[in-house]
């Protein structure tokens, strides 16, 4: 994509983002938080699994990490400012994800995809079973905090979550976004999507295959926790169906929605599918089952997702123009 | 000592059921390449059509006596279900795996709700009981004989799925088709029929499993995602796509789950994954599986 077009669609998504508490109901402002977590989580799930060709299942253990990680440092450790708290909590999931990666970027397919799935379960069966430590299935709390040390006192949790909140998480979308960009044009990007290719030639013409994918397992484990420290800020709780494996699918679910061959899918994916589940969870209560036909129909029909229909459709029309 | 053989007996008829589960995912996988997400859904329609069919059939007057030739029925009944989802899967074969497993979610997510539209989301379980069949045992040990009649199914199951893989014509087309799809259709071999036909087996054997496990357990809407990652760990540890592998994980993940929950309930699923992860590491191919070159 050239930089100006991306600059542009960014700028509209932006724009029409900032301008949204403004218009919508405060409902709609604070439901929007999840979208940013996600829009996060997905920008790293994408390096993984759009420009690296690795299938992770088991990606929503790093949002939990993120959420419990959000949980420990403010509930227990009491360190209140939200700033302090996504940093530790970031690195401390880069950090663990260093082994985890370690052994999984051994695989790609079907078996990259059942080892992370296989680490995600034990993540989960260990949030869920060992009660004493992290609360079992009724979860941790995760209090108020402050933001760029401000208190907020006057806002309830509504107000703060569809004002100061909304934008905090607005701007640290967008600073992801950008920091996402670049990587993915850097000469690392470029290695990866040379892997996601063709792994044996690119390791002929020198490219560290493994170091490669790995580099990429702990980004997108990075921005998974930046992405699960928002939710549990949001939700008050961490708990642990955020780490089970259909909380995963989900994810998966979410890039290919948005169409993950496009740097502005996985994020077109989060916002369609938040809104989408809103929506069907209003009006039935078999919102799965539409769901599932969705992604069936996706799969099937629409291998690129939204951002793939939009682009087809503008070559549609600029091959029309051609005489 | 009783008491071990009772842990060793619930581990055994744990593994019975995780055996026909994991039959059906590795049949789909040998011969289709597709891994089968759904393979716990069809579990659990199992288990509640197998509820709903015995209902029917005692109110129609059906003995007691015959609960599990009933529940094999009602089971076996339930694999019409299986070459409509094959046609829906056809448009994925060939293409990447990560859709494969996409679209098998989609099915997860689909039969949720499917179950929960028929049979509501509260648990459901069987009325009559399978303790009607007595207890085997002296002192402390006993053992429901559903169960062992239950064991004794799954072997059977497993006895006659390699008889036929084997010794059939028709088994030997299935291989061939595994081993060398274009080759096996280059030679006049109908590999949709195939394909179908090995669908509806895989689909059979959940439904199976999951309609014999109902006397015993009750059915509720978590089964479907629950089994299914318990069946993914069994087929893990004896290597995708290998009958013996699964047996061999079966008993591997029955025994775990058996003796953790009496000596450290924590490590239930703990020890099921470590053991899944140390697997994959050391043997990739699982167990029984054909090492990657």
């Amino acid at each position: 994509m050239k930089v100006s077009a991306a600059a542009l669609v960014a700028g509209i998504g932006i724009g029409a983002l900032a301008l949204l508490p403004a218009l919508a109901p405060p409902y709609y402002a604070s439901l929007m938080i999840p979208f940013f977590a996600y829009a996060i989580a997905l920008l790293g799930f994408n390096l993984l699994f759009g420009y690296g060709g690795l299938l992770s299942f088991g990606h929503a253990m790093f949002l939990g990490f993120g959420a419990y990680g959000a949980a420990v440092m403010s509930g227990v450790l009491g360190v209140r400012h939200f700033e302090a708290v996504l940093v530790v909590v970031t690195l401390a999931a880069i950090v663990a994800a260093l082994p985890i990666g370690f052994f999984c970027v051994r695989y790609v397919g079907i078996f990259f995809g059942m080892l992370t799935l296989a680490f995600g379960m034990l993540f989960h069966s260990f949030l869920f079973k060992f009660y004493h430590l992290t609360g079992g299935d009724s979860g941790m709390r995760v209090p108020r905090m402050k933001l760029v040390g401000l208190e907020f006192a006057p806002y309830n949790k509504i107000e703060l979550l569809a004002g100061p909140f909304y934008y905090y998480c607005l701007a640290l979308l967008v600073i992801a976004g950008l920091v996402m960009w670049r990587i993915v044009h850097s000469p690392f990007g470029l290695h990866l999507q040379a892997i996601r290719d063709n792994a044996q030639k690119a390791e002929y013409l020198g490219v560290h295959v493994r170091s490669m994918r790995l580099a990429a397992f702990v980004i997108s484990a990075g921005f998974g926790a930046v992405g699960g420290v928002i939710l549990g800020f949001r939700i008050g709780l961490a708990d642990p169906e955020l780490v089970y494996w259909t909380h995963s699918g989900h994810l998966v679910f979410m890039a290919v929605l948005g169409g993950f061959s496009n740097f502005f899918g996985p994020i077109v994916g989060a916002l369609a599918f938040t809104l989408l589940q809103d929506q069907l969870q209003s009006l039935t209560q078999y919102w799965r089952f539409i769901m599932g036909a969705i992604l069936a129909v996706l799969v099937i029909g629409f291998p690129n997702g939204i951002a793939g229909i939009v682009t087809d459709l503008r070559d549609q029309s600029a091959r029309k123009n051609v005489p | 000592m009783s008491a071990f053989a009772n842990i060793l007996l619930g581990g055994v008829f744990h593994a019975a059921v995780l055996f026909l589960v994991a039959a059906g995912l590795q049949l789909v996988f040998g011969v289709q390449k597709i891994v089968n997400l759904a393979c716990g859904s069809f579990y659990a329609l199992g288990a509640y059509f197998g509820i709903t069919f015995i209902g029917y059939a005692t109110a129609f007057g059906l003995s007691p006596w015959l609960l599990l030739p009933g529940l094999l029925l009602a089971g076996l009944l339930l694999g019409f279900i299986g070459p409509p989802i094959e046609r829906l899967l056809r448009p994925v074969y060939g293409r990447d795996e990560s859709f494969q497993l996409l679209l098998t979610f989609a099915l997860v997510l689909m039969f949720q709700d499917v179950i929960r539209f028929i049979w509501g989301s509260n648990p459901r379980s069987l009325d009559s009981t399978y303790l009607i069949y007595g207890k085997l045992g002296t002192g402390d040990f006993s053992v429901p004989v559903y169960n062992l009649l239950v064991i004794a199914a799954a072997i059977a199951a497993a006895g006659s799925l390699g008889a036929f893989l084997q010794r059939t014509n028709y088994g030997r087309l299935l291989r061939a088709t595994a081993e060398n799809r274009a080759m096996a259709e280059a030679l006049g071999v109908d590999v949709r029929r195939i394909y179908s036909v090995v669908f509806t087996v895989g689909a059979m054997l959940g439904t199976v499993a999951g309609a014999l496990i109902v006397p015993t357990a009750a059915a509720s809407l978590d089964m479907a995602i629950e089994f299914v990652i318990e069946a993914f760990a069994v087929v893990v540890i004896g290597g995708l796509g290998s009958m013996r592998g699964a047996l061999a994980g079966a008993l591997i993940v029955g025994m775990i789950r058996a003796f953790s929950i009496v000596l450290y309930p924590e490590l239930e699923v703990l020890a099921t994954y470590a053991i899944v992860i140390g697997v994959l590491l050391l043997r990739p191919a699982g167990l029984f599986g054909k090492q990657p070159a």
